[in-house]
């Protein structure tokens, strides 16, 4: 068995200027891209969402994001299109709603404005994910957590639950851009705010380190975004269930 | 390193200056010429170690800066270090050879830290440019967005040019320089009345923070380290070099200060403590958080240079200047890497680069991150040797032809 997967992984690596490394590695192994608890754990509650499942109530999930909540495809499978379909598996027969709304290449503080605008679709639960920009713009960290905690009070003033999410764990690029700053300022307001934060950072470095996705890969293919985007619409699926106190075995 | 050490060569000739001295300047006192101050060098090298780590991704050895157990971090001895030597060594030559002449030596530092500034940036340009042709995974499409300033080289490298464009880690040689560019004022108010150097310099902290000062950065933001609020620790540590810390020698002895500082770093300790293990939150008293936060680095937040002195009057205290170790070999690497503060400095921001590098390309594993820190420093100690051997015997033969002025730059390896 052994001797078998390492024929398989010296061909694939014969193989890997014309071929895709991630299909076949795929095919050997199904990406495993198991959370530990204490990531996905958190203390604050989703109650808009668990009152929504519990009467039987559309969830309309409104994710916000920049470029990195979305790849370059159009089937769904980056990670709010994984996280529609896994939820709605998962909550059947509740009916759920995941929709996007990019905004690409703004800061916070310039996404936090437009909240007053996207409420007005009234959606049960707003997932934020930010940072990205401020951190490569090296917006003023204070000046950062002073807009994300508008835009979460904002949000919770309008009487949708939140999910933060902070930035992915980009190894390549931790030479030009430095993350920490951010994921300590949105820790703060998740914590301030009681609001659970998706630790994206974190869960991609867990990957990364635990051997299950090779984040340094210099791929130009799209199947190891897809997988990991697959892998983050599990994890964030199960964020939204524990943290809503759902127990989809008996929504079953 | 044409060192003070050096200089002991000719005690004859720096006696007699030290005579001048005296008399041309009642206002401040210069230590007389003696050994080497080995502590400053033990601990700029520590710094300069410190900074190297921090740069680094974390890694094990992070657990090991002392910012983690505390406000300060390695960047306020980097400062004060060098304020203090840098006065120590231009304050002599602005007594000898007058104003003119240690304004154009200290202009001569700054245009060598300048250009090895612009050094650094070429490198990482020329790192990154690698990274944006070589690199184009999906998943990133959005961070590699940082790269779009390479559209753009027109903009971005003038704004390189005239520090207002610093890519991630290349901070501190822009302060540098730019509390280097103040050093002849500095040194000449010194001259003049030391205390009120310091009193203005403690007022311009004070002003900039009242009225929020601060030095733009492109394409957006401010300087990482604003120098109006960092020049405090500089202008501090040339005031201590210029005899200040001679007249505080009855405080930093005195019993009731080393309690003071005692508590002070415990208490900080425990504030850090809540920071790693956020369980340990709830304990802190919430008014006190709500004074206490932020603690803000760009402008050398009080709460830091509080740390810091408590710090080094610890370290004062209990390090006497003879203490034997500082002549034992295992200590000679950390010094020899603080007496060529300039070269290890830049030569430990390229490591960091190099270091990132090699842990995308080659694999990021934690054994990779730590073997990539023991070998940056061991490059680091191996450069500080190579480059004392070489100083050391260049002035051996430079000795022989016997150059008149040829201390001109003995900070060159100092400051």
């Amino acid at each position: 068995m052994k001797s078998c997967s390492k024929a398989i992984l010296g061909l694939t690596l014969l193989l890997a200027g014309c071929l895709h490394f991630a299909p076949a590695r795929a095919e050997t192994a199904p990406a495993s891209c198991e959370v530990p608890d204490h990531l996905l754990s958190s203390e604050s509650a989703l109650n808009k969402v668990a009152d929504a499942v519990k009467a039987g109530r559309p969830l309309e999930i409104l994710v916000v994001g920049s470029r990195s909540s979305t790849i370059n495809t159009t089937d769904g499978s980056a990670y709010p299109g994984r996280l529609q379909a896994i939820l709605r598996e998962k909550l059947r027969p509740v009916p759920v709603n995941v929709s996007l709304e990019l905004q690409a290449k703004k800061t916070a503080e310039e996404v936090a404005a437009t909240f007053v605008k996207l409420v007005e679709k009234k959606p049960t639960l707003v997932v934020w994910q930010t940072g990205t920009v401020d951190a490569m713009r090296s917006i003023d960290p204070d000046d950062f957590r002073g807009a994300v905690e508008e835009g979460v009070a904002a949000l919770q003033n309008a009487g949708t639950d939140v999910v933060l999410m902070n930035l992915q764990f980009s190894p390549r690029t931790e030479t030009m851009i430095s993350p920490s700053p951010y994921l300590d300022n949105m820790r703060m307001v998740a914590q301030q705010h009681d609001v659970p934060l998706f630790d994206r950072f974190a869960i991609m470095h867990h990957w990364n380190d635990q051997g299950d996705f090779d984040l340094f890969s210099a791929s130009h293919g799209i199947e190891l975004a897809k997988r990991v985007h697959d892998c983050l619409g599990r994890a964030l699926s199960k964020l939204i269930i524990d943290a809503a106190h759902l127990n989809p075995a008996q929504q079953n | 390193m044409t060192s003070i050490a050096d200089r002991i060569a000719e005690p004859a000739l720096a006696g007699k200056a030290d005579a001048i001295l005296r008399e041309a300047a009642p206002a401040i006192s210069i230590p007389a010429i003696g050994e080497r101050e080995l502590r400053l060098d033990l601990f700029r090298g520590l710094a300069l170690w410190l900074i190297f780590i921090d740069h680094l991704p974390p890694n094990i050895l992070t657990w090991f800066t002392i910012r983690n157990y505390g406000f300060s971090d390695a960047t306020e001895i980097f400062i004060f270090i060098s304020g203090y030597t840098a006065a120590f060594v231009y304050g002599r030559a602005m007594l000898q050879s007058g104003v003119v002449v240690a304004t154009a030596r200290i202009l001569r530092r700054v245009w060598q830290i300048y250009v090895a500034h612009v050094f650094l940036f070429t490198i990482f340009l020329a790192e990154i440019s690698y990274v944006a042709t070589s690199f184009e995974n999906p998943l990133y499409t959005e961070e590699m967005g940082i790269m779009d300033f390479l559209k753009q080289p027109d903009i971005t490298i003038v704004q390189a040019l005239l520090l207002r464009f610093r890519p991630v880690n290349m901070d501190v040689l822009p302060l540098y320089i730019v509390l280097m560019l103040f050093l002849p004022l500095i040194l000449w108010l010194m001259k003049w009345r030391a205390d009120v150097t310091l009193a203005l310099s403690v007022a311009l902290y004070a002003v900039t923070w009242q009225y929020d000062l601060y030095l733009t950065a492109y394409p957006n933001g401010f300087w990482a380290f604003n120098p109006f609020a960092w020049q405090l620790l500089f202008v501090f540590g040339a005031w201590c070099a210029l005899g200040g810390a001679q007249r505080m020698s009855r405080i930093l002895t005195s019993s009731v200060t080393l309690w003071i500082c005692i508590v002070y770093l415990f208490a900080s300790f425990c504030v850090t403590m809540t920071w790693y293990f956020p369980q340990l939150g709830h304990l802190l008293p919430r008014r006190v958080e709500q004074w206490m936060y932020p603690i803000n680095k760009t402008d050398l937040d009080v709460l830091r240079f509080a740390h810091f002195l408590a710090l080094a009057a610890i370290t004062v205290r209990f390090l006497p200047k003879d203490w034997p170790g500082l002549k034992s070999p295992w200590l000679r690497p950390l010094i020899l890497c603080g007496q060529h503060s300039l070269e290890i400095f830049c030569l430990g921001v390229f490591l960091a680069f190099a270091g990132h590098f090699v842990l995308a390309e080659v694999n990021g594993g934690a054994w990779m991150h730590f073997l990539v820190s023991i070998s940056g420093i061991l490059i680091m100690c191996a450069m500080a040797w190579l480059i004392s051997w070489y100083k050391h015997s260049a002035d051996k033969s430079a000795s022989k032809s016997k150059s008149a002025g040829g201390n001109a730059d003995m900070a060159g390896g100092g400051s």
